[in-house]
């Protein structure tokens, strides 16, 4: 079991709020990506979650129990660092040891668990290897298998994979969301990429500036983001945003569409009824094979990024209309809140 | 950096200052072991060719073996103090304080201060049997003051020389404690460490390297205190605090014997070898990974 509820959790370093009331109710097994902007209070949350940190108001319950007051290793959670933070004058074997040694757990259980943990990983012949003597992707592995042998209630991880090259950052990334199916142990990941987010999470929580921006399914949120900052944030390339006669037009304030719901059509186009065109000048062509993103200057709304699937034959200077999916338009009032 | 060629210049251009260190070491090395052999005496103009009867009268000395025994003595108490404290008062030192920085200013002081100037200190204001602040902590308690120097001897330049020491020790570790990753602090803290169990597990094995450093330059700099020992004892009472070192200055300066002193110079290089082989056994393999 590991269900994780905050209530109203707020942290302030001196004077400074960095936490604004979060309330949070993670469910057992999940797998919870916080995401946000650097600076927005991910890492610290994490952190109190973990007690690293001392809340400064509200409460932290794990399967229903206060332990807001309770010290990092009774809380029954276990943490991947950024840096790993493995211990490196211990072998692996050691590192991965420690904290069941610290439990006073009898030895023919903790080389058990060991063992086990390192078949999981595929560590097993790197046991009595030093930290120094592993590449990245081993510490990292090393480090996960620090978090499990503890059979922990819940796995709290802090960018764990941003250490990591791109190559091995996409591996590790299925590795991470294969171990957590395989244990079913609730998971709580700090990132701020959102790609990450996106494929690894069950649910995904939004921050920014120490507030929780939206909370959901990844789909959700990139199908019908709460506000302008997490439509801003969510997909990869980002939402076109903009103000001004043409949002106006569409009753909103700010109406944004993503690249993808951005169909670009050579010369003018003859435009149906109920429907928005878009006339321009390309200013940038990135051909990519299977994609092609194209970026558009409109008259009266700024630059707009296209995304067409496949090969899309068209030069810098050349006068495109973007046709956009009337149905995908996102539109957010004064307040930037989506509107329904 | 790996030509043929730049390895070549390289070997030319660093050979100038090699070859004026070599000279700078053999020349006094080789102008001692020829005195060695000789029989020369500061109050005698003439001089003969003794071979080894100087080093037969300088180990047959009494004084000699008993000097190699403080010399072990000081150095190891002096080590064994300022690895201890060292360790304890960096620990305390690396604690988020009020005027931490002052408080480290001050603690360092002692190492900047001479050696002579320490002893002077130590012996009229300290611990002076009369007026010293010691013996005053003494009466004020209602003991009778200590005669530091007379009742024990080795002990007072122990603290002497600790004193001075201590400082270094507290600032290389002080320095490794500051570079101790603060993740792996919080990871233990994780996994159910005390603090006990953080130091033992985390600290301890951190400062090792350091550690050997310490023990390493300090060895070097102990085995040939002697400034302390002429301004306080003058390797008195008898000879209970007479070093090797200050064996070898009272031969030559109080004795005029040359030939003995050099002798004894010879024998302190060769020990002081076999110390260093043996440290550099034990504390250099803490120095390569």
């Amino acid at each position: 079991m590991g269900r994780i509820t905050l209530e109203g959790v707020t942290k302030s370093f001196d004077d400074t709020k960095v936490i604004h009331g979060a309330d949070l109710e993670i469910e057992d097994g999940k797998f919870v990506v916080f995401v946000g902007p650097s600076g927005c209070g991910k890492t610290t949350l994490l952190r109190l979650i973990a007690g690293l940190e001392d809340v400064s108001g509200g409460r932290i319950l794990i399967d229903g129990k206060d332990v807001t007051r309770l010290a990092p290793a009774k809380r029954g959670l276990s943490m991947v660092f950024q840096s790993y933070a493995l211990y490196p004058h211990m072998s692996v074997r050691r590192n991965i040891a420690f904290g069941l040694k610290m439990a006073r757990m009898p030895k023919s259980e903790i080389e058990r668990r060991v063992a086990h943990a390192a078949g999981i990983l595929n560590l097993t012949d790197y046991l009595d290897r030093r930290p120094g003597q592993l590449s990245g992707g081993q510490r990292q592995r090393v480090a996960i298998g620090r978090a499990i042998v503890r059979e922990p209630k819940g796995f709290l991880f802090d960018e764990p994979l941003s250490n990591l090259d791109a190559a091995l950052r996409v591996q590790m990334r299925l590795e991470v969301t294969r171990l957590q199916k395989q244990l079913k142990t609730t998971a709580v990941y700090v990132t701020h990429d959102q790609v990450e987010a996106m494929t690894m999470a069950d649910e995904i929580v939004v921050l920014q500036a120490g507030r929780i921006e939206q909370v959901g399914t990844p789909l959700e949120l990139y199908e019908r983001p709460a506000n302008v900052f997490v439509a801003g944030f969510i997909g990869s390339p980002r939402m076109n945003l903009f103000e001004g006669p043409v949002a106006k037009r569409n009753g909103a304030t700010t109406l944004g569409v993503r690249p993808e719901h951005l169909r670009v059509q050579p010369g003018d186009a003859v435009v149906a009824d109920g429907c928005e065109a878009w006339g321009g000048t390309v200013i940038q062509a990135e051909h990519l094979g299977s994609d092609t993103f194209v970026y558009v200057d409109v008259p009266g709304i700024g630059t707009l990024d296209a995304r067409c699937t496949g090969e899309l034959r068209v030069q810098v200077g050349d006068t495109v209309t973007l046709l956009p999916d009337m149905h995908q338009l996102h539109r957010f009032d004064a307040q930037q809140l989506a509107m329904a | 950096m790996a030509t043929q060629q730049t390895q070549k210049l390289a070997r030319i251009l660093i050979a100038p200052s090699i070859i004026l260190l070599l000279l700078w070491m053999i020349v006094p090395l080789a102008m001692t072991a020829w005195f060695s052999a000789l029989n020369y005496n500061l109050l005698n103009s003439v001089t003969s060719f003794a071979g080894l009867g100087n080093y037969r009268y300088f180990l047959s000395n009494p004084a000699f073996l008993s000097s190699l025994l403080n010399t072990l003595v000081l150095v190891g108490s002096v080590l064994a103090i300022s690895a201890f404290f060292g360790v304890l008062i960096a620990l305390l030192l690396d604690q988020v304080i009020v005027g931490r920085r002052v408080v480290r200013l001050m603690l360092i002081a002692p190492f900047f201060v001479m050696p002579t100037v320490s002893a002077l200190i130590w012996k009229n204001l300290l611990m002076n049997p009369v007026s010293g602040l010691l013996a005053w902590l003494w009466r004020l308690f209602g003991l009778t003051p200590v005669d530091w120097f007379t009742q024990v001897p080795m002990l007072s330049i122990i603290l002497i020389v600790a004193w001075q020491w201590l400082p270094f020790a507290v600032l290389i570790l002080l320095t490794a404690l500051q570079s101790l990753d603060q993740e792996q602090q919080e990871a233990a803290l994780m996994d159910g460490a005390g603090a006990f169990d953080r130091f033992f597990h985390l600290t301890l094995p951190h400062l090792a390297r350091p550690l050997s450093i310490v023990i390493l330059i300090e060895t070097i700099f102990l085995l040939t205190v002697f400034a302390e020992i002429y301004v306080t004892t003058g390797g008195g009472p008898g000879v209970e605090t007479t070093n090797l070192a200050y064996l070898i200055y009272s031969q030559a300066l109080l004795q005029y014997d040359v030939g003995a002193a050099s002798a004894g110079g010879l024998i302190a290089v060769v020990l002081a070898n076999i110390a260093a082989i043996f440290l550099m056994r034990i504390v250099g393999k803490n120095l390569e990974t």
